[in-house]
């Protein structure tokens, strides 16, 4: 018999992006290019495996630009602003005479060593971006704001209107842009921009009401025959928790902050919130329709991730050679076979995440 | 089931109230139509009905307004959400989340639904509006009929028993409005869904009526009764109807059946007498606009293929075809808003993408779908200001108008006439209009069909693309019909839309196989009989 999870269907969101959190904290543990190509290897082929057809799915090649302009900015603010740490001097571009105790300096000496400093740093950046751009694509913000507690569906879908602005926005600028050129003024450049913002800005607005009185004609926010005070109870427990959680992670990061300030706070704030989640939950009457199921594949993917970020956070913190280039930048860099191991586990996915159920790719042409 | 009681609604700001004193009692399980010209409250009425007004619109309401029991004053839409399913007039606008099938269970999530009965009624709605093979699909890449089945099927899940639409066909081809209006009886009939539908297109709907609700506007008492007897004296009213008063029929026919049954001495006499003949320009005036194996793609996905087409000056061309057929794509490459993927494209000499936005504007002028898209000032004055001596020609299209008025301000047919003033002070030789009559009143029609005719006569090409077969029967000299990128017919007017079924105006219809478009026609033959 066929394993029915492994049947096409999608993934379960939250998965997804675990999964990518994983390569995104690898990421963040190592400096060492080659390590960090890998791993953006190794998303891009797990996206290119298991993208769906969506319009956010395309949202892939928009992360990969920016995360490209994010390593150019890296070098360009090394050039012009960077400590002229390192002994290889490649070239020295005139200085700005400041004074000393600014501790900026703007021109100046490169050298080879601080040029590959900037590089891998502005490579790290620009490998967490391709995560989280994956997981963009793999699994719509979306689809993942379906699986919240019902508790939190409020914020939810607050959040959810925020992200839609965006296209919305886009939308609304094409149609301006259309109107311009069909009353015979310029579509590009500074001015034209200018003309153009309020009406923007006035289409999105009005598509925030539209959407607003939309819900509620479907009923959203219904209060059915829960008691106010029950509801209260709610939003007063998980208000009380997130704040204390806030304050305790606080205690946590700071030296020197009282021990009550920190730890406890934190837990005892985790404890008062999942109480209030639990009571929300039972306030909501929203049900789910066809929601994710977690099963194998599920596992999977997550545990991937999970493993990934681990080897990485494991070799970094016993200084296992390689995974901080930095020590000799100029060299070519050793390549810790187990995190070279660790990364391609990561591949996993592409290959246990069931395939999509494609849907007919036909017409998107407007009417 | 719905129940007004002596109800007078005021938007904010308003010096008039919308409606005034309405008194209504509706039937469960009635199709029921509101009927009335634009701006004259049909829209305001069915807010009241599941509280949009004055809870979302602002404003305030008099009187008391029921349905299934529940009071609009103490229950807002979503305490009404699982009696009335409310479909607004821009299905897109109406859309939460991002597609068919999210969209779908969307309300039954609000309403708490146990999620087995959830699976069964998105199945077996997808199967009653004909969805299921774009189940997958996000909406935006929908055609609009098809986003128009999801807005109905959105509401419809939740087993509303009240369905209230606001021109659900108008966005809509005559097949695809034909289907929902289908659904929408077969709603009435087999599930005793009470509907109220507010339409401008009585010839789509007026035969399917139980109850028709004139709202006549300007404060006058709102009328009741049944589609016949309303009908008889109602001023907006469908070519079938204007045909069976002007010929004096009795009963009035509301159907081309009953219309075909009652007209046949009237096809005899007409057997006698050629149709007047509506083609005067075509092939003697210069050429303004010609495409030549006019190819456009959307990211490779052919939206015209190879298609050639010649207007002349002196020519008001409708190109017709279901949604999604290329018509728009058309329009848009021959105004310059696309370079096209091969073939030509020439307007008036010159190639109109290639053209920088203020040299196109006098070659070719394009009103889109929503013509307040052109507009940006903030009062009348002003926008005629910006587009040079367009005061004039507005005055000249629409009458008087109060200049200080807000664009947004105007009714529907006054828009489109300040759209037109705009772009045509320009003095284009090629005018384009992408669905001019969406939201118009028969009596705002009839003067757009005034507008265009005078607007062809001279030096001028008028293409404009519709699903309204009554507007080509009023005024077009010439029929392009497109289906999947292709022109399958291209002919004068009076032969395809008669050749066609799908495409023929109720005239056509009743008098078949006599070539008769419109009621004028009707008469002007008869007046030239001898007695």
């Amino acid at each position: 018999m066929r394993n029915t999870a492994r049947l096409p269907r999608p993934l379960h969101p939250v998965a997804w992006w675990l999964w990518a959190s994983g390569l995104a904290v690898a990421a963040g543990a190592t400096s060492n290019p080659v390590l960090l190509v890998a791993l953006i290897a190794v998303a891009g082929a797990v996206v290119g495996a298991r993208r769906p057809v969506t319009p956010w799915a395309s949202s892939y090649g928009a992360f990969l630009r920016i995360a490209l302009v994010v390593l150019a900015i890296r070098v360009v603010l090394y050039v012009l602003l960077g400590d002229a740490g390192g002994s290889h001097v490649l070239v020295r571009l005139p200085q700005l005479p400041l004074p000393h105790d600014w501790g900026v300096r703007i021109g100046g000496a490169i050298t080879e060593e601080g040029l590959v400093t900037s590089l891998e740093d502005g490579l790290r950046l620009a490998t967490v971006l391709v995560c989280i751009g994956a997981a963009n694509s793999l699994a719509s913000p979306a689809r993942l704001l379906k699986v919240m507690p019902g508790a939190l569906y409020e914020v939810g879908v607050a959040v959810g209107v925020a992200v839609s602005f965006a296209p919305q926005a886009v939308a609304s600028l094409g149609r301006v842009r259309r109107a311009r050129r069909l009353r015979g003024r310029r579509d590009r450049g500074l001015a034209a921009l200018r003309g153009m913002a309020v009406p923007v800005l006035e289409g999105a607005l009005e598509r925030s009401v539209d959407l607003a009185a939309a819900m509620d004609v479907r009923g959203f926010g219904r209060i059915g025959n829960v008691r106010a005070s029950t509801r209260r109870l709610a939003a007063a427990l998980t208000l009380l928790g997130v704040l204390a959680v806030c304050a305790g992670s606080y205690g946590l990061l700071t030296s020197g902050a009282p021990f009550l300030l920190g730890a406890p706070l934190a837990v005892g704030g985790s404890a008062v919130a999942v109480a209030g989640f639990a009571v929300g939950s039972r306030v909501s009457r929203r049900t789910r329709y066809r929601p994710d199921p977690w099963a194998a594949p599920e596992w999977s993917v997550a545990v991937s991730g999970a493993l990934v970020a681990a080897a990485f956070l494991i070799a970094s913190h016993y200084g296992l050679a390689g995974m901080d280039a930095a020590a000799n930048p100029t060299a070519v860099p050793d390549v810790p076979l187990l995190a070279l191991f660790a990364a391609a586990v990561a591949l996993l996915p592409a290959v246990t995440a069931p395939p999509l159920r494609l849907y007919r790719a036909a017409a998107s042409v407007p009417a | 089931m719905i129940r007004f009681e002596s109800v007078t609604a005021t938007y904010p700001d308003a010096a008039e109230p919308a409606l005034r004193d309405v008194d209504l009692d509706i039937a469960a399980g009635q199709l029921c139509l509101v009927v009335g010209s634009t701006g004259s409250g049909k829209s305001t009425l069915l807010k009241c009905v599941n509280g949009l007004m004055p809870h979302f619109t602002g404003g305030t309401l008099r009187g008391r307004v029921t349905v299934g029991g529940r009071d609009t004053r103490t229950h807002r839409p979503r305490e009404l959400a699982d009696v009335v399913g409310y479909v607004g007039q821009d299905p897109v606008a109406g859309f939460v989340t991002d597609t068919v099938e999210d969209e779908l269970a969307y309300g039954m999530e609000s309403l708490g639904v146990a999620p087995a009965t959830m699976r069964r009624r998105v199945e077996e709605t997808l199967d009653l509006l004909g969805l299921a093979d774009v189940r997958n699909r996000p909406l935006l890449t929908l055609s609009a009929g098809q986003q128009q089945r999801v807005a109905i099927g959105s509401v419809l899940v939740m087993h509303p028993q009240v369905l209230v639409l606001d021109e659900p066909t108008s966005a809509l081809d005559p097949p695809a409005a034909e289907e929902v209006l289908a659904a929408l009886t077969r709603l009435v009939h087999d599930l005793g869904v009470t509907v109220l539908v507010a339409e401008h297109r009585l010839e789509r709907v007026v035969q399917y009526a139980d109850v028709v609700v004139h709202v006549p506007g300007r404060g006058a008492p709102v009328e009741v009764g049944l589609p016949v007897d309303v009908m008889r004296t109602s001023p907006v009213a469908p070519p079938v109807v204007r045909l069976g008063r002007a010929r004096g029929w009795a009963p009035l026919p509301l159907s081309v059946r009953d219309a075909r049954a009652a007209a046949a001495p009237l096809r005899a006499a007409l057997a006698e007498v050629a149709p007047p003949e509506r083609s005067p320009a075509t092939e003697t005036g210069r050429e303004i606009a010609t495409a030549r194996k006019l190819t456009v793609d959307y990211d490779g996905v052919i939206a015209l293929r190879a298609v050639d087409m010649t207007v002349h000056a002196g020519e008001i061309v409708a190109v017709m075809g279901r949604n999604g057929a290329g018509k728009s794509s058309l329009l848009s490459t021959f105004a310059g808003l696309r370079a096209p993927a091969g073939g030509t494209v020439d307007v008036d000499g010159m190639i109109p993408w290639k053209l920088p936005p203020h040299e196109a504007v006098r070659r070719v002028g394009l009103i889109p779908q929503e013509p307040a898209d052109l507009l940006w000032a903030d009062t009348v004055a002003r926008e005629c200001a910006d587009a040079g001596n367009a005061a004039e020609l507005l005055r000249e299209l629409a009458g008087p108008i109060d200049m200080d008025l807000h664009p947004r301000d105007l009714s529907e047919g006054q828009r489109l006439a300040l759209a037109l003033a705009v772009v045509l002070s320009a003095a284009p030789p090629l005018l384009l209009l992408d669905e001019p009559t969406r939201g118009l009143d028969y009596e705002a029609k009839e003067r757009l069909v005034s507008m265009l005719r005078n607007l062809a006569s001279g030096d001028r090409a008028i293409v404009f693309a519709t699903h309204d077969v009554e507007l080509v029967a009023e005024v077009a000299t010439r029929v392009v019909v497109l289906a999947d990128g292709d022109v399958v017919s291209d002919g004068p007017a009076a032969i395809v839309v008669t050749d066609s079924p799908a495409f023929a105006p109720q005239v056509a219809k009743i008098l078949a196989p006599q070539r008769f478009l419109t009621v004028a026609d009707v008469e002007a033959a008869l007046a030239r009989m001898p007695a």
